[in-house]
């Protein structure tokens, strides 16, 4: 243990024992002063902190406003259309449970303070009123109401079917990083199989481009080659979304259960592996124009996973560039589809991810691939 | 030790022959250890959930330090952490064996075992005028279960792939699969056995409280004239009986996947460690969350609804006045227990469940805040126009209040489908469960461990260590969770050891670097707490009076140091409700006293 420490390890335990001593004193002054005395000496000071308490937390809780408010995303506008909705329902939040919090907060230290004992007050014998209290019943289910039907409202806006013209782009989580897919030119997604994937030949996500058979607990499984799948474009750097165009996300995972939270855009959705699920959203502005929106020339718009993942949970980041229609297809066109026919040998593709050294001892599934 | 032997030597004799009452040919053992006294048992659980309660918030200080300063080392912690803090560093693998951990300890072995394992079984038979428990047995079994799983939990932070390390909610398949995180290879195991005995311990409790409420109180104490204490914790035991079974089962399943082979949850995993995929198909990841989920709710509650009593109870005894809307506040409990059970989905908004299910928990789940509101408006009418004395229980259950609203209220917020979109695991949950259910039913317990100390110990708790114990804790939790509000708001995901590389969340560097330091101060004066706790045992002012508090309930009846059997003699007759204060200008008539002949009506 370093000398600061023990340095540190000393000051706290003297300043227990000052406090302890300052504690057993006063409970010795209490003795000589008579019990009443002190108790109602105690009474008045506890009193008197609880309308203090009450004044420089009203205080704290402005303050705290003043500094952190500007660190949250409500200063500028939601960066897709669900997200202003659920801006909006935020506010309504805000408002209604702010009155409730303001009033009872200020009942409570002000009646704590107000009746504190005293030898001549005496207690109000008030044991119920049925009046009082079919009041605060009712008001309460009825603000309560209120936030249901606004929050049903904007949940099922949000959650409903994806329009027509939404583009589809498929993201699936694994330890620790995001890989996103393009359904290429057919505009459809080729069939994929869990026991494909195969990272050292360049097939994270186990699509079926060739005629296989897989053997599997059930027996072998013949898998015949989903030729849809040919033209779809995997890609880990960025997911790229254009500007006013709404997009559905296809989301699943690779081994545990992550999930694609975009603060932005105020969406999130979990990634569950065996089980696909989807969300939809418009994005408002490209990544430039939040640059100048925000006012910082760093922006992005980062992919946050949101459910505990493992040790690498807090590196789990995803980009996505929002872009003009335009950008959109100059880079869609820069884009090479993954399936590689002529390469098809393992030691002439590229290692995509940096597992190369782990790939030696790749299990069945590769062998089997190989051997075709 | 040899004190005990004396004891036993003196008593053995005299009491060969007696039954029932004084029931005691006692050795040390049988006495302290493996005792079948209530008052015993809820010592031990209140030792027991407070070794544990300073274990699971230093965990907090120590990834609170990680937190706060990320860029910086601290030699020392690799003095006591050895490998899990290299070079003064805490490892991630580290940092999340840390926080699931500190969940795991203080939602379930502090706040479930230590709080209502102490006041259930303290408070029951002496409230009700009973000598014991149902079946003392059993709640001695109770408690030796609650010691077997916490000693696994402890044992599991010291084997070699260290304990289980994802999350205190445990959901698989990263809890299955050793091969996706160290953390969930023999530590969740670990892991496992001790909360199934914990579960165990849980139903042998439950099922003693809520045999004991209804069979075993006194002649005259009719369930409406329990008091509200009692309601709680009859509740609480109710939530615990029906909901414990349905985590249990989540855990045997789980247990099966992990090394039988089985698909409940598995399905379509690669695991990119090892470079395979596992022959798992047609299993569901969701699955485990609805069962862990239908015990996690109602779990809340049972955590909660003991405060609730004890506050209700404390605020009315220091007010001089009886509970505002006793028969409301029954109601209230009543419904928050039926509702605990239809909204466990509110958690699993963002899991893919089907929108118009979780429209239907929308609903449910903002129901719950009807009861809480009603609790909240009577706890203040029963302070207005009181006479309140501000002795250390009494303080806390106003911090109590003042918690619950303030958490109670960012629950709507969540609770909401629409906004928990953007909330869910983000710091605004954080700030919102660790005000409603962490530091408020802390508040609750603290007030009954000072309010219940004199009857507990026959003495008192230093006032003033406990008044400055009061308000540092009070200011301290809320400088460290209101702020997590807007942290949440910028949409910061909880459970991230370091925020440095991300551009949407590094603003908040300086703040977490002043909710560590809030934090550490908090956890320091707990120590003081503690001290004065263990202090106050042995050398605390000696309560002189059978009543200090002035109390109209039946265990301020009971000796200063009440035997095994809590009373001499004849258990004493129940003859009004437990809240007769300030009634026809008496500051109080005990439970005990016949209503008069020309007494008012309430």
């Amino acid at each position: 243990m370093t000398t600061t420490g023990v340095f540190l390890l000393a000051i706290l335990a003297l300043g227990f024992l000052i406090t302890f001593q300052i504690a057993k004193a006063s409970e010795y002054v209490s003795v000589l002063k008579g019990e009443k005395k002190a108790f109602e000496q105690n009474n008045r000071i506890n009193g008197f902190l609880m309308v203090v308490f009450l004044v420089l937390g009203l205080i704290g809780v402005y303050m705290c406003n003043e500094a952190l408010y500007p660190k949250t995303l409500m200063t500028h506008p939601s960066a897709s259309d669900h997200g202003e909705n659920i801006d909006t329902m935020l506010k309504i939040t805000l408002l209604i449970t702010g009155i409730v919090f303001f009033i009872t907060q200020i009942l409570l230290f002000w009646f704590a303070y107000k009746y504190q004992y005293s030898e001549k007050r005496k207690a109000f014998y008030y044991p119920h009123n049925n009046k009082l209290e079919v009041l605060w019943t009712t008001v309460p289910a009825i603000t309560l109401c209120l936030l249901v039907g606004f929050g049903l409202y904007y949940w099922f806006k949000i959650t409903g079917e994806a329009p027509e013209n939404a583009m589809r782009v498929e993201i699936t989580g694994r330890q620790f990083g995001w890989i996103y897919r393009y359904p290429g030119k057919d505009n459809t997604f080729g069939k994929k199989y869990f026991r494909m994937i195969d990272e050292a030949n360049g097939n994270m996500l186990g699509m079926i481009w060739k005629d296989s058979a897989m053997k599997t607990p059930n027996g072998v499984q013949n898998l015949k080659a989903d030729a849809s799948g040919y033209d779809d474009i995997i890609e880990t750097s960025a997911m790229y979304l254009v500007k006013g165009t709404p997009v559905k996300l296809i989301i699943n995972s690779r081994d545990v259960i992550h999930d694609v939270g975009l603060p932005h855009f105020r969406m999130k959705m979990d990634a569950v592996p065996g089980t696909p699920t989807t969300m939809w959203f418009t994005p408002k502005y490209t990544t430039e124009e939040m640059k100048k929106i925000t006012n910082n020339p760093n922006f992005e718009y980062e992919i946050a996973c949101d459910q505990m993942c493992g040790n690498g949970h807090y590196s789990m980041k995803g980009l996505i560039k929002v872009v003009t229609e335009q950008e959109y297809k100059f880079w869609l066109a820069q884009q090479k589809p993954s399936y590689k026919p002529a390469e098809a040998a393992p030691a002439a593709s590229p290692a995509p991810v940096a597992d190369t050294a782990k790939t030696a001892a790749a299990g069945t599934a590769n062998a089997v691939l190989a051997a075709k | 030790m040899s004190h005990g032997h004396a004891e036993v030597l003196t008593t053995h004799d005299v009491h060969h022959d007696e039954h029932g009452v004084h029931h005691h040919h006692q050795s040390f053992i049988s006495k302290y250890v493996f005792s079948q006294d209530h008052k015993i048992i809820a010592k031990q659980f209140l030792i027991t959930g407070m070794i544990w309660a300073i274990i699971g918030g230093l965990m907090s200080v120590l990834f609170r330090l990680q937190l706060g300063y990320p860029d910086q080392t601290f030699p020392w912690l690799e003095d006591i952490l050895g490998n899990w803090a290299k070079g003064g560093k805490i490892t991630p693998e580290n940092y999340y064996a840390l926080v699931t951990m500190h969940g795991t300890i203080l939602v379930f072995f502090v706040l479930t075992g230590g709080l209502s394992g102490t006041f259930a079984n303290f408070l029951i038979p002496l409230q009700i005028g009973a000598r014991d428990m149902a079946s003392p047995m059993m709640n001695m079994l109770s408690y030796w279960f609650f010691f077997g799983g916490s000693i696994v939990m402890l044992s599991s932070l010291f084997i070699q792939t260290g304990p289980f390390s994802g999350g205190w909610t445990a959901y698989p398949p990263l809890s299955a699969l050793g091969d996706a995180s160290p953390g969930s290879k023999t530590g969740m195991d670990l892991w496992i056995t001790a909360m199934a005995m914990f579960v165990v311990s849980s139903l042998l409790g439950g099922l003693n409280y809520v045999s004991t409420v209804l069979n075993l109180r006194t002649k005259g104490m009719s369930m409406t004239r329990l008091p509200l204490t009692i309601w709680a914790l009859f509740f609480t035991a109710v939530l615990g009986i029906l909901s414990f079974p349905v985590l249990l089962s989540g855990f045997i399943l789980l247990l099966f996947d992990r090394h039988g082979g089985t698909s409940f949850y598995l399905s379509d995993i690669y695991i990119a460690a090892t470079n395979t995929a596992l022959p798992n198909e047609g299993g569901s990841a969701i699955l485990y969350q609805h069962l862990f989920w239908f015990l996690g709710h109602p779990e809340v509650y049972i955590i909660l609804l003991p405060a609730m009593g004890m506050a209700s109870e404390i605020l009315s005894v220091n007010s001089r006045k009886p509970i505002f809307g006793y028969m409301a506040m029954v109601g209230s409990l009543f419904a928050i227990t039926i509702l605990a059970f239809l909204v466990w989905a509110h958690h699993m908004f963002v899991t893919g469940l089907n929108p118009f299910l979780g429209s239907v928990f929308v609903l449910l789940t903002l129901l719950i805040a009807v009861p809480s509101a009603i609790k909240v408006f009577n706890w203040l009418t029963t302070i207005w126009k009181a006479n309140i004395k501000f002795t250390p229980g009494m303080v806390f259950a106003l911090g109590f209040v003042s918690l619950f609203i303030s958490g109670g209220l960012t629950g709507i917020f969540l609770g909401n489908s629409t906004l928990d979109i953007h909330l869910h695991d983000t710091y605004f949950v954080i700030a919102h469960f660790h005000i409603v259910m962490g530091v408020s039913a802390f508040f609750g317990m603290f007030a009954g461990i000072y309010h219940w100390f004199p009857k507990m110990y026959g003495r008192y708790m230093n006032s003033t260590l406990a008044y400055i114990h009061f308000w540092v804790t009070l200011v301290g939790a809320y400088l460290i969770f209101w702020p997590m509000h807007y942290e949440g708001l910028a949409g910061m995901p909880r459970r991230y050891l370091d925020y440095s590389n991300w551009a949407s969340f590094n603003q908040f560097g300086d703040l977490n670097k002043f909710i560590s330091t809030v934090a550490i101060i908090v956890f320091a004066t707990q120590l003081l707490f503690v001290f004065n706790f263990f202090y106050s045992i042995f050398k605390g002012r000696k309560v002189t009076t059978m009543n200090p508090w002035g109390a109209t309930t039946l265990e301020w009846t009971a000796p200063i140091r009440p035997g095994h059997g809590n009373w001499e003699g004849e258990i004493p007759e129940v003859h009004r409700w437990a809240y007769d204060y300030s009634k026809d200008g008496r500051d109080f008539i005990p439970q005990t006293e016949p209503i008069g002949p020309n007494e008012s009506h309430h």
